[in-house]
């Protein structure tokens, strides 16, 4: 064959394996570059978070505002230290705004929904919710169930 | 006894040789003086190892990406959870299935193709006539078929999981009704570029360096005759295959935190 033929089609072979690699970055995986620029942290203290994952979501009435970011444990009070990345967009966050940790489903992840306040001044690069609610701990339940039974 | 003992000294030395043999052949193919002149040795063999092999692998990749669906199908519906679908057939697409079957498929279609050819280079002499007319036969007939296995097979096995993933969802969404919103959105939400694309990425890399490497020492070790060729070819299938297959256990063991 002649090499200029042969140029051409390794040259449409090199382009569909780069059209391949875009197509499991883009549609597959959902990678998008520089999102983390437009977010600010939003920090909150958990009593308990368990099931709670690095990248789990951040709702507001469903509607998914931020993933969270870290979680680490506050040496001083021994409860966990969640940090949150919220897009920029959803800025108006009222200062008195709780924090839930929610199952999806009854047996999916578990992620964050946040409930709106009524305070006019809002929250900012770095503050802390001090309002939250733990995820639920199914043995606990359990446990307190038994408990009021006998 | 004493016999005994001896055959697996021997053993012993004749794998170690070959293992050497095979290292040095490598080494000196993809190190001595790589020139662009002979970059067009590269596109011919692209052509021949990785064009060549498209069909098979497109077609590989989207049955196994229809059969996975139509299994994964029959079970998840069992939870409710088909729409779950969609990302256990990417997952295992991207991570496992695509770089292990088309580096299977490579082994078959490009490396006994590779090993029959080097192989009979050697038994008609060609090997031997070019060194004397002061050609490096490493470097004008090895390095670039090395070279084409280690570019061609990563984007045979990238076209493999996008052709797989196609096919799963041809089946599952548009034959067997899973949401598709779902189907799309379960499958982003849970695979990760860097953590499973890139790492299959790289054992697709490892298996086309391999299954070159191993062809090509096979080839130029051959038995020169058509009865060692044959045997050659044979090899350099089984050999690839279970490299393949052993250092995907590793490369996974290694990658993926355990």
């Amino acid at each position: 064959m002649q090499m200029r033929t042969i140029e051409i089609v390794v040259g449409a072979f090199m382009l569909a394996g780069l059209i391949s690699l875009a197509v499991l970055a883009i549609r597959v995986s959902g990678f998008n570059v520089g999102a983390e620029a437009n977010t600010y942290n939003v920090f909150a203290k958990f009593e308990n978070v368990s099931g709670l994952v690095v990248r789990a979501k951040v709702s507001i009435a469903g509607v998914i505002v931020g993933q969270v970011a870290e979680i680490s444990l506050d040496q001083k009070s021994f409860t966990a230290l969640v940090r949150m990345e919220i897009d920029s967009d959803v800025a108006e966050l009222s200062i008195d705004s709780t924090a839930a940790i929610l199952t999806e489903g009854l047996l999916g992840g578990k992620f964050i929904g946040l409930t709106i306040g009524a305070d006019e001044s809002y929250l900012k690069e770095g503050a802390y919710i001090t309002d939250t609610q733990s995820s639920i701990v199914l043995e606990d339940m359990i446990g307190k169930f038994l408990m009021k039974q006998f | 006894m004493l016999a005994n003992i001896r055959h697996l000294g021997q053993y012993g030395i004749d794998l170690l040789t070959a293992l050497g043999r095979a290292g040095s052949i490598w080494w000196q193919a993809i190190w001595r003086r790589p020139r662009l002149a002979n970059a067009h040795l590269v596109f011919r063999q692209i052509y021949q190892l990785g064009v060549l092999s498209v069909v098979i692998t497109v077609l590989s990749g989207f049955s196994i990406g229809a059969v996975l669906a139509l299994q994964g199908y029959n079970q998840l519906v069992n939870y409710g959870s088909e729409s779950a679908l969609g990302l256990g057939v990417a997952l295992v697409l991207v991570m496992e299935i695509g770089p292990v079957v088309s580096g299977l498929l490579f082994a078959g279609r490009a490396g006994s193709a590779v090993t029959a050819e080097i192989g009979l280079m050697k038994a008609t002499e060609q090997l031997s006539s070019m060194e004397m007319i002061g050609v490096d036969p490493l470097q004008r007939i090895v390095a670039p078929r090395l070279w084409a296995g280690f570019i061609s097979m990563p984007i045979l096995a990238l076209m493999f999981s996008v052709v797989g993933i196609w096919g799963s969802s041809l089946i599952g969404v548009d034959w067997l009704g899973v949401y598709e919103g779902a189907f799309w959105s379960t499958m982003q939400d849970g695979v990760d570029f860097h953590s499973h694309v890139l790492k299959g990425i790289i054992k697709s890399v490892v298996f086309g360096l391999v299954v070159t490497w191993i062809a090509v020492y096979q080839g130029y070790e051959a038995e020169p005759s058509s009865e060692g060729i044959s045997r050659a070819t044979t090899r350099t299938v089984v050999h690839s295959s279970v490299a393949v297959l052993v250092l995907d256990f590793f490369l996974t063991l290694v990658m993926f935190n355990f």
